[in-house]
């Protein structure tokens, strides 16, 4: 018989969390692996292929990057709700009002301005919209005593089907021949790409700036030290009368906003006209969920776990189709790597050893 | 069958990153035995017992029990070898019964309907030690003495014959520690061992046959309480003679600086618990509120400090009507204030030191310039804090969750009185503190209302309210049963008025 046994680390150290990281990520891995042994595929080539197909080749590569902008944006939005202890799970939702908000200044307006005028015109009108949809569930939250984990989540469901209804109803294109869909956004709204791939750089280097930008604010200004004390200790943070239905307000503008970034970067950069919600998106607001606890909720860390993620993304996209598994191959992934990461933190801050004999 | 007749720890030392917080300690109790561990905070008091529960492992040294080492490696090793911790923050789950607490923590409960089976046991165990209670009870119901004995019961029952207890009476009311001792007394004639842990003078005097000084993690000395006197053993604990009387010169009374007018505040529960209630605190005066815990001394300071709001009537700082203000105006108004739960209220324990040393002040021309804090400002700020106000720690760059009670205590009391406010509300502020830092902070109350500030001081110290404060009110219920200035002969009937039985 053996024992194992529990108890607090006493120290804990900066290397120790990055190894701790990289042991959960190699664990989970291997969890997948198995899963790709029991679908009948050589785990080993499987799990090669993603990366090879993610980072491994110029095509991968660029389409990790267009995919990694929405996962940097939204995640580093997120590092700062969930620093306040909002759980924010509402960020895709928050992406396709973005979207929405600026196709509808793109189609109303592009045609009659310049670029230099309506790109950011339509940048501002996605983070209004995103915002507007994110300061929802914080109102509901501060005044009603909301929990603003079903809040957040059940408004995503309540924007996708406001899209939806948008593409079949009142905004279906003449254009489309009776297919939903809005027209395309006029040349001036469409974000320049860098040739040869479909990596919008305006949203990529608003994802960068953001995320450096955010790391400032968190650690260097007074309302990110009242956000990191509320975090702490929210009743430490009612003792120093930090006003929480400010501060929730304003973390939810941003991080609402900065979703609803994404989503104008998937519009007016990759698409070009609004669609079914689940083309525009694919779930980058809830892998970004991941993303933002990979990177320890620090914006600058996002950068990376962004493009690990969207790695990620693009390599299980690249083994649907050369090995033919099925779609949720990606899902399954991303969620076994979330569990092990998770678990991962539960070593971390925990010793645990393993006594045998008795 | 006792299974611990003697108890040894040999050479025992452990460090936290470096710095030793305990170094070579010998230990020995025996059975019948009360051991006090005396000693300032962050002396390594609670280390040594953390490893004797198995919580910590010691770096080097042995633990004996009957003259056979032991390996305590974990609290259920500890349990199997009949030693039982209570520890300072009881370790119970608000929303359940005392039997399913019990329950939980027992080893022997059995899968299938563990509450009725072990209740009878409770219940008799209860009975043994002349405990009255309910078991049906939810432990949020209970007092702060009542949920000890549960704990109390819970280490009994797994068999403990020797009880840790951590600081107990910091929570307890007066009659609440002497029941607490009468407990220990039986406990004693039936063969348990004890040892408290305290940096209480009068309860080792009382209660200890023996006593342990711990200082700055060695054992300094041991003794029988017999042979010992209080200033003697003061003397062992911190190295230096004690000042048990702070000097109060006469002042003369200054303006108004806290007026309460009419005051009703509800409690948790929805009911009020300060009632109608009005006063004044002036410029160079202590204004004392004492009585027994619960009776909403809590609540009148959380409603005039901003945390809880005011229901009717109200409160002005310095002229500013600070009546339900959010806690930041009524700082800027002039109100400081050391909080009662001082790690719920005072820090955010995963922050740095220096983050915690500007709490509530973060917003103050000279910590922050528009939305930028000054960091090298704090910086030198915490430094100063940490420098003046003796809170031993090797660096600001600390968590502050690391500190010790005491050190987290000093600093808040720096960070509060630094600034000089003119109205300082502290409640119970030498709570949980050694003797040397109690001293050194009454000198800086006194200092402060020599100065010409106002405090309103929370204790349920008596010899502290009545050491420290120009007036006295005696809280019952929600109300002031009587006021009092310090020469006051009646206050030689104050316990009657904190019972509820005498009003002036």
């Amino acid at each position: 018989m053996f024992r194992i046994k529990v108890s607090d680390r006493e120290t804990t150290t900066g290397l120790r969390s990055f190894m701790t990281n990289i042991a959960s990520l190699a664990a989970g891995l291997c969890a997948i692996g198995i899963i790709f042994v029991a679908c009948g595929v050589n785990p080993f080539y499987a799990i090669s292929k993603i990366f090879m197909g993610s980072f491994g080749s110029m095509y991968g590569f660029k389409e990790t990057v267009t995919k990694a902008i929405p996962l940097i944006i939204i995640g580093g939005g997120l590092t700062l709700a969930f620093r306040s202890r909002f759980w924010n799970i509402g960020a895709e939702g928050q992406l396709l009002m973005g979207a929405i908000f600026s196709t509808w200044v793109g189609l109303a307006w592009g045609p009659h301005l310049p670029s230099w005028v309506i790109v950011p015109l339509i940048f501002a009108a996605g983070f209004l919209g995103g915002a507007l949809w994110g300061l929802i569930p914080a109102i509901l939250k501060i005044r009603f005593s909301i929990n603003e984990v079903i809040s957040t989540l059940m408004l995503n469901y309540i924007c996708a089907e406001f899209m939806t209804l948008l593409i079949v109803g009142p905004w279906k294109g003449r254009s489309r021949f009776g297919f939903p869909g809005t027209d395309n956004l006029p040349e001036s709204a469409i974000l320049g790409v860098i040739s040869g791939s479909r990596i919008h750089y305006v949203t990529l280097i608003l994802a960068i700036v953001f995320a450096v930008i955010l790391a400032v604010v968190v650690y260097k200004t007074r309302f990110g030290y009242e956000v990191r004390v509320i975090g702490e200790n929210p009743d430490a943070g009612r003792y120093a009368g930090i006003n929480f239905f400010k501060t929730s307000l304003i973390v939810m503008a941003i991080s609402g906003g900065m979703a609803g970034i994404a989503g104008v970067g998937e519009v007016a950069g990759i698409h070009h006209y609004l669609t079914y919600p689940a083309s525009i998106s694919s779930g980058y607001g809830f892998t970004a969920i991941i993303v933002a606890w990979l990177a320890k909720l620090n914006p600058l860390y996002a950068i990376v776990s962004g493009l690990f993620f969207a790695g990620i993304l693009v390599g299980g996209d690249a083994i649907q189709i050369s090995l033919g598994l099925p779609a949720a191959t990606v899902q399954i992934v991303n969620g076994t790597l979330l569990v092990f990461l998770i678990m991962g933190d539960f070593f971390f801050k925990n010793k645990i050893t393993i006594q045998w004999g008795r | 069958m006792r299974k611990i007749k003697k108890l040894e720890m040999r050479g025992i030392s452990k460090s936290f990153q470096g710095n030793p917080a305990n170094r070579d300690i010998n230990l020995t109790v025996k059975s019948g035995e009360i051991l006090g561990l005396l000693g300032e905070n962050g002396a390594g008091k609670t280390t040594l017992m953390n490893i004797l529960y198995g919580l910590y492992q010691p770096d080097s040294g042995q633990i004996r029990i009957n003259d056979e080492e032991v390996k305590l490696t974990s609290p259920l090793d500890s349990i199997h070898h009949g030693i039982g911790m209570v520890h300072q923050h009881f370790m119970l789950i608000q929303n359940h019964s005392v039997l399913e607490n019990i329950a939980l923590g027992y080893e022997k409960t059995p899968f299938f309907f563990p509450k009725i089976r072990i209740r009878d046991k409770v219940v008799a165990f209860a009975k043994r030690f002349n405990f009255a209670m309910d078991p049906t009870m939810k432990i949020w119901q209970l007092s702060a003495g009542e949920q000890q004995r549960v704990e109390i019961i819970k280490a009994l029952l797994n068999g403990a014959d020797l009880l840790i207890l951590d600081e107990p009476t910091s929570v307890l009311t007066p009659q609440e520690i002497e029941d607490l001792f009468h407990i220990l007394k039986d406990m004693k004639a039936q063969g348990h061992m004890v040892i408290i842990i305290t940096h209480k003078l009068d309860e080792i005097m009382d209660i200890c046959d023996r006593v342990t000084v711990i200082q700055k993690g060695t054992v300094v000395g041991s003794a029988d309480t017999a042979t010992m006197d209080k200033r003697s053993l003061a003397r062992m604990m911190i190295g230096r003679e004690v000042l048990f009387n702070a000097e109060r010169e006469q002042l003369a009374q200054g303006a108004a600086v806290l007026t309460v007018d009419g005051i009703t505040v509800k409690g948790d529960k929805g009911t009020p618990v300060v009632k109608n209630m009005s006063f004044e605190v002036h410029e160079n005066e202590i204004f004392g509120v004492a009585g027994v815990a619960g009776n909403g001394q809590r609540e009148l300071g959380e409603a005039i400090t901003g945390i809880r709001a005011i229901e009717t009537g109200r409160v002005g700082v310095k002229g500013v009507d600070t009546t339900n203000m959010s806690p930041r105006r009524i700082y800027d108004a002039g109100l400081s204030h050391i909080p009662e739960e001082r790690i719920r209220f005072g820090i955010a324990p995963g922050l740095f030191l220096y983050d915690n040393s500007i709490l509530k002040q973060h917003h103050l021309k000279k910590f922050s310039k528009k939305l930028f804090l000054e960091y090298s400002q704090i910086r030198d700020h915490a430094k100063a804090l940490v420098e003046s106000y003796r809170v031993s720690t090797h660096s600001i760059d600390v968590q502050t969750k690391n500190l010790s009670g005491g050190n987290i205590q000093k600093l808040i009391l720096g960070r509060e009185i630094s600034e000089k406010p003119p109205l300082l509300v502290a409640s119970h502020p030498t709570y949980g503190l050694d003797v040397g830092a109690t001293e050194y902070l009454r000198e800086e109350l006194l200092t402060r209302r020599r100065e010409g500030g106002a405090i309103l001081l929370f204790s349920e110290d008596l010899e502290e309210v009545m050491k420290l404060c120009d007036r006295i009110a005696v809280m019952f219920e929600g109300e002031f049963v009587g006021v009092l200035d310090s020469g006051d002969p009646r206050l030689a009937d104050i316990g009657l008025m904190m019972a509820g039985s005498m009003r002036i």
